[in-house]
Formats: C-alpha cells, sequence, structure tokens
C-alpha cells in the first residue's frame, strides 16, 4: 500500500506536464485520454509517491492534491 | 489518508483562462496562499492590471479593482489613503509596470506608498500577443522584433528591481520565479515579506517574478522553465535587491495619511 | 453659513468641495488652477482627509479611479491640456460608474495655447471626452459664488447616478475674487452612508465587489452601457439647471454660460437702454443641456445668439435645440481673447436690425 498518493482534476489540468517533470520519484505521467477541454491531463501512474508535494507546488492550475497517510 | 495541500481560501474555486504553463497561475496560488497564513482576507484590496491577469479581480476572494494599463500603484494608492486598514495590492505585467506604467510605479515607492506590488516578469506583452516588452532579452524573438531584439533598435532589458532599490522610499525589492520548486518556495517568502511590510507600515514593498509563457514564446512548458532558468535568469539575478523593512526610519505614507 | 466672505475663486472651490465632503485630492499644477492642489493641500489633513500631488494628470486621475472606488468623496482639478491626460481616466470611471468631481478650469487652446480663461473645451466636457459611450454631468458656474456651491450638487447627482460629475468654467472664474457665501452647513462626512457597490475591508463576508469597466461575456457590455443609458435619461429629465435673466420681454435670446454670460448681461443692459428688449439664457447645467428650455422660449423669440469665448462650440448645442425654428448666430472669441461688453452689444444690434453676419448658418 502507498504511504502518499496523488489525486490530479483531470478538468482543471491543462497538460502543461510540469508535475511530470518536477516529481523526484517520476510517478506522474501523461494520460493517453482526453479530458473535456480537449487536454490529455496528468496522471497518477506509479505508487512510490512520498507526498513530497513538488507536483502540487509547480501546478499553475491548482489541479493537484495530495495526500499521506 | 490525509489532504496535504488544500487550495487557499482566498482563491475562487474556478479554473483559471491562463495558457498551459502558465506562471500567472502559480504566482496566484502564492499570493493567495500568503494571505491565508497572514490572515488578511477581509482586508485585502486587489488591484488587478490590463493584460492577461485582468481577468485575477474575478479569481481573488476580496474586492477588486481594475482599472487603466500601468496605473495600478496610483489607484492602489487612492485606495490605501482612503482606507489606510485595507492590504492593497497591486500586481501587474511587465508591459504594464515597466513600460506604460513606469512612472506610476517609481512615484510610488519615492511616496513609500504602503502597498505590495506584484511583478510579473515575462519578457514579453501576453494579451496581445507577444511583442517586445521593455523586460525582453537581447536576441529574443517577438512579434514586434521578429530576429530578436537588438540593442541598437530597442535598446537593453530594464532591470525594475534594480532600478526600483535606488529609491528611498522603496522598504522591500525582491526577485524570485516559478520555474523550479525551490525558487517557488523562496518566491513565497519574498511575497509573505512584502505583505507582512505593509501590515506593518513599512512602506512600499514589491517581488518580482520571472515567469513563464510559454505560448508567446513559442516553447513547450518544458523548454519555457528551461528559458528562464538559462536564459532570463542570467538577465534578472534572483535575489533580495533591497531590505530596508527592519531600519526605524522607513517613511511610510499611508501611516502619515 | 450666512456669512459672506471676499474669496478667489479657485479656493473657494476647493472650500466648496471639502464642505461637500470631499475627503480625497489627488492634482498635479497647471496654470490656472494651482491654488485648489495649493488649498487642499492644507486643508485636507485638517480634516481628516488625504492630498497627494501626483506625478502626472494621468496617475491623478487613476488615483481618483482607486479613491472613488471605496466610496469616498473625491476630487481632482486641471486646466484644460491637463483635462485632456485625464481623459482615458475618465472614460474607466465612467465605464465603472464612479462618482467623482472634476474641476477644468480652462485656459486658450489647442495645445499648450495660455493661460488666459477660455471655452475651448465644451466639446470635450459635453461629449465625454475620452473613449467609449459616456457622459459627464456638466456644470458651468458664472460666479466665485455659484462655484463654491456647485460641489455639493455636483456630488448629490454623482452619487445618486453613478456618473462622474465635472465642474466647467474658465479661468477667469477660478482668478477672481468675489463676496462668497456657502449656503448649506458642511457635510458631516461621519453620517455619509457608505454605498452598497464600493469596495472596501470585509470583515462581515459580504459578497466580494468589483470595481471594473469591462465585460467580455457575450452581451455582458452591452447591458453594461445600457443600464447606464438609463440613467442618463433619468439626468436628462431631472436635473437640467439654468437661469434666465430679462427674457420675458425678450424678441432676442443671448445664449451664454461662464465669464461670456456675465459680459451679455452687461451688453443686454446697454441694448435694454436703447429700447431693444434682448435677454439672456444661461445654461448651468451644459450636460444635461437645456433643450427644452431653448425649445419653449423659440415659441415667441425668433432670434438666439450664442456668446461664446470659443470657435463657437455651444451653439451647435443652441442650433440641436432650436431645430430650425429660429435663427441661430454666434458671436465668438478665440485665443482666450478677452470678450467686452461693448463689442457684443455691437453685434447684438446688428443682428437685432436684420444682419445676417454672425448667422451660424449662411
Amino acid at each position: 500500500m502507498p504511504k502518499a498518493k496523488v489525486e490530479i482534476d483531470t478538468e482543471r489540468c491543462k497538460g502543461c506536464y510540469l508535475c511530470i517533470e518536477a516529481c523526484p520519484k517520476k510517478c506522474l505521467e501523461k494520460s493517453d485520454t482526453f479530458s473535456k477541454t480537449g487536454y490529455f491531463p496528468a496522471k497518477f501512474a506509479k505508487d512510490e509517491c512520498i507526498g513530497c508535494q513538488t507536483c502540487a507546488r509547480v501546478c499553475p492550475d491548482l489541479a493537484i492534491k495530495v495526500y499521506k497517510e | 489518508m490525509q489532504l496535504l495541500n488544500k487550495r487557499p481560501e482566498s482563491l475562487i474555486d474556478i479554473k483559471t483562462h491562463y495558457c498551459p504553463g502558465c506562471g500567472h497561475g502559480i504566482i496566484h496560488r502564492l499570493v493567495a496562499e500568503v494571505v491565508d497564513e497572514l490572515k488578511i482576507r477581509e482586508r485585502m484590496i486587489f488591484v488587478a492590471p490590463v493584460g492577461c491577469a485582468v481577468f485575477a479581480d474575478k479569481y481573488f476572494d476580496c474586492d477588486t479593482t481594475q482599472g487603466a494599463h500601468g496605473r495600478g500603484p496610483a489607484e492602489a494608492t487612492g485606495i490605501k489613503r482612503t482606507i489606510p486598514e485595507a492590504i492593497v495590492v497591486s500586481y501587474q505585467g511587465d508591459g504594464d509596470l515597466a513600460s506604460i506604467g513606469m512612472a506610476e510605479i517609481v512615484h510610488a515607492a519615492i511616496r513609500s506608498e504602503n502597498i505590495t506590488v506584484i511583478f510579473v516578469n515575462n519578457t514579453i506583452y501576453g494579451m496581445t500577443g507577444g511583442q517586445m516588452a521593455p523586460t525582453t532579452l537581447i536576441g529574443q524573438k517577438a512579434t514586434t522584433c521578429v530576429n530578436g531584439r537588438t540593442a541598437k533598435q530597442a535598446g537593453y532589458p530594464i532591470h525594475m528591481s534594480e532600478m526600483l532599490a535606488t529609491i528611498k522610499g522603496a522598504s522591500y525589492v525582491a526577485r524570485g520565479g516559478v520555474h523550479t520548486p525551490a525558487a517557488i518556495m523562496q518566491t513565497k517568502q519574498y511575497i509573505k515579506k512584502a505583505f507582512q511590510n505593509q501590515i506593518d507600515g513599512k512602506g512600499f514593498s514589491i517581488v518580482e517574478v520571472l515567469s513563464m509563457c510559454p505560448t508567446n514564446w513559442g516553447k513547450t512548458p518544458k523548454d519555457a522553465v528551461a528559458f528562464v532558468k538559462n536564459e532570463m535568469e542570467k538577465e534578472f539575478e534572483m535575489g533580495v535587491k533591497k531590505d530596508h523593512s527592519a531600519a526605524d526610519d522607513v517613511p511610510a505614507a499611508a501611516e502619515a495619511k | 453659513m450666512g456669512e459672506k466672505k471676499l474669496m478667489k475663486g479657485n479656493e473657494a472651490l476647493a472650500e466648496g468641495a471639502v464642505r461637500a465632503g470631499c475627503r480625497f485630492f489627488a492634482g498635479y499644477p497647471i496654470t490656472p488652477q494651482n491654488e485648489v492642489p495649493e488649498y487642499m493641500s492644507w486643508r485636507l489633513p485638517e480634516v481628516g482627509g488625504a492630498f497627494i500631488q501626483a506625478e502626472s494628470e494621468v496617475s491623478a486621475i487613476n488615483m481618483i479611479y482607486g479613491a472613488a472606488g471605496t466610496g469616498t468623496r473625491c476630487m481632482t482639478s486641471s486646466s484644460s491640456p491637463g483635462i485632456s491626460l485625464k481623459q482615458e481616466g475618465l472614460s474607466y470611471c465612467a465605464g465603472a460608474d464612479l462618482p467623482l468631481l472634476i474641476a477644468n478650469m480652462m485656459r486658450g487652446g489647442p495645445g499648450l495655447g495660455n493661460i488666459a480663461g477660455c471655452q475651448g473645451d465644451y466639446w470635450q466636457a459635453t461629449r465625454g471626452g475620452g473613449h467609449g459611450d459616456y457622459r459627464l454631468y456638466v456644470v458651468a458656474p458664472n460666479s466665485v459664488n455659484e462655484l463654491a456651491n456647485l460641489p455639493r450638487k455636483c456630488y448629490e447627482v454623482a452619487f445618486k447616478y453613478r456618473i462622474p460629475s465635472m465642474i466647467l468654467a474658465d479661468g477667469t472664474i477660478g482668478q477672481m475674487m468675489e463676496p462668497v457665501e456657502y449656503k448649506e452647513e458642511p457635510i458631516d462626512v461621519s453620517k455619509l452612508e457608505k454605498p452598497e457597490w464600493a469596495i472596501g475591508v470585509n470583515h462581515e463576508h459580504r459578497a466580494k465587489r468589483r470595481i471594473t469597466s469591462y465585460d467580455l461575456t457575450e452581451g455582458g457590455l452591452e447591458i453594461m452601457v445600457n443600464d447606464r443609458i438609463k440613467r442618463y435619461k433619468a439626468i436628462e429629465e431631472n436635473e437640467v439647471m439654468f437661469e434666465e435673466k430679462m427674457t420675458e420681454d425678450a424678441d432676442m435670446i443671448v445664449v451664454a454660460f461662464g465669464t461670456p454670460s456675465r459680459v451679455a448681461t452687461a451688453a443686454i443692459k446697454m441694448l435694454r437702454e436703447k429700447g431693444i428688449k434682448a435677454g439672456l439664457f444661461r445654461p448651468i447645467t451644459l450636460w444635461p443641456f437645456p433643450y427644452k428650455q431653448i425649445q419653449a422660449l423659440a415659441k415667441r423669440v425668433k432670434k438666439f445668439v450664442s456668446v461664446e469665448t470659443s470657435m463657437g462650440q455651444m451653439v451647435e448645442d443652441v442650433r440641436l435645440a432650436l431645430n430650425g425654428t429660429a435663427e441661430t448666430h454666434l458671436y465668438c472669441k478665440v485665443g482666450a481673447a478677452v470678450l467686452t461688453a461693448e463689442e457684443v452689444a455691437a453685434a447684438l444690434e446688428e443682428i437685432h436690425n436684420g444682419s445676417t453676419k454672425y448667422a451660424a448658418v449662411k
């Protein structure tokens, strides 16, 4: 079980992928399905999240929520 | 599991109009987080500019005003002098602050107007479609310098923070950025200081923020971040340019009324 | 109140504004209005207000934009070239429905012109002045006493209808000294209610308020402007002010405002001594212009003469009012040249005797 996780609001995400670049554990990747607004949002793909919130910090759209146990 | 990063209350929960990878969203969040932490939302009046951030007056959950291009510091002055209790922030871009509004920002600093200014420097006119700004780098392409800015034709980019730091009335001047997690955290501290100064009646405080404009730069958000890191940071050195807020002789105009 | 005091026009205006509740002034030096900011610089702090000498007229009007948004009674003043610089800001103020007082002590123009009294800014004042569809409430005093008492009316109209108000006076009125009697007690600003649209601190957590002139939503701006036009119509209906002198038996009417109305009065008296029955119609509000009142006079009077110190600006409104029902003539002086009663009387006599030399339409 992961100790931390990331939730991405796919309708807020505009697909800039700054979070993907910033994640130290490379937990995020580009989704292959369109959002309603026409972006390929980022998605949480790997259960190695440490809850550092770096992704949320660089997100310009407040689309990322970070949870930790 | 517990949510670690709550959305700041000072920011209304709606989607912004900004382009993917634009720095405004990050800067808005930093301002809102600081306002929440300092518990000044009820006192804040937000002065929105002309430019991409014109719609910021719809995003911040406080009273707002939005007027003519470049005149934010003048509007902020009129507000602060009539409601000294208000925490007034003027949010401006580089065309707004460093070109058409040069006189207003300089004289607000000279008066040491007790306001906070957030100056977003992305070296380009965003809303109008990517024209050359006073901060455009030498060699950087824009729609009004298609082969890149030349000093011969357009002079050199202006260093607003360094210039404002020479003014006695400027209490606090810092330049940060939002292109790396470390810069974002540092910039938040600058912004916090700039608001705390206003609360304490320390006079004019400004934070310049190096920011990305992937759309008008013609870059991916990733390359835009690299441009700030590799090009803009060289021209516009980050750091605190002046901190006179601890001194006793700070001229704080608003306290005098 | 009740006490007469000899005052210079510009100072009487400043004091009148303070008595009318003005608590914020931002301005920039320009002749012939400098006594207004000079007076405000020491007077406002006495009553707990704030004065700023701005770095430019552009900055001054935008300080007013900020201050007016807080619901504070505020004021700026200037003279012709400075008023031109303020037009963009005034357009924003009108577009954000902000009540304020701006005084233009007109001087000779265009360009730097000169510093003597003139009326060349009539079109600018009465047609909005800046960009976009909007109006200013414009009043034109012809004495220091009237100038002193008008700020009160200006604030009343400005706040009632949410419109910028302008006092359009020529430099002569600002510079001369006359007895002043303030008709009403000073307003206690602590008793003024804060308007429900004004921005401010929000400890009570009411809905957020926005001061802005933009609306990019589909049809949004149209609704905004139409709402404003409704208020303009109400002002046209309710707020016209004018003065008539010797019009009851007149067969010729002189239309004049500001200083020329005084010169015209002297000329009319000279004519009456010769048996020529002329009268004076003086618009006090230039917008709304007293069209209906001039129309009504045209039922029995068939000669109207606009006397102005401009190239003939107000005469266009006189013609609009008359709409072909009476002759319209124009006697004017430009370049801030001095208008004398003798020359006006001579021109009026010629017109009375049937000359078409001064006809507005040949």
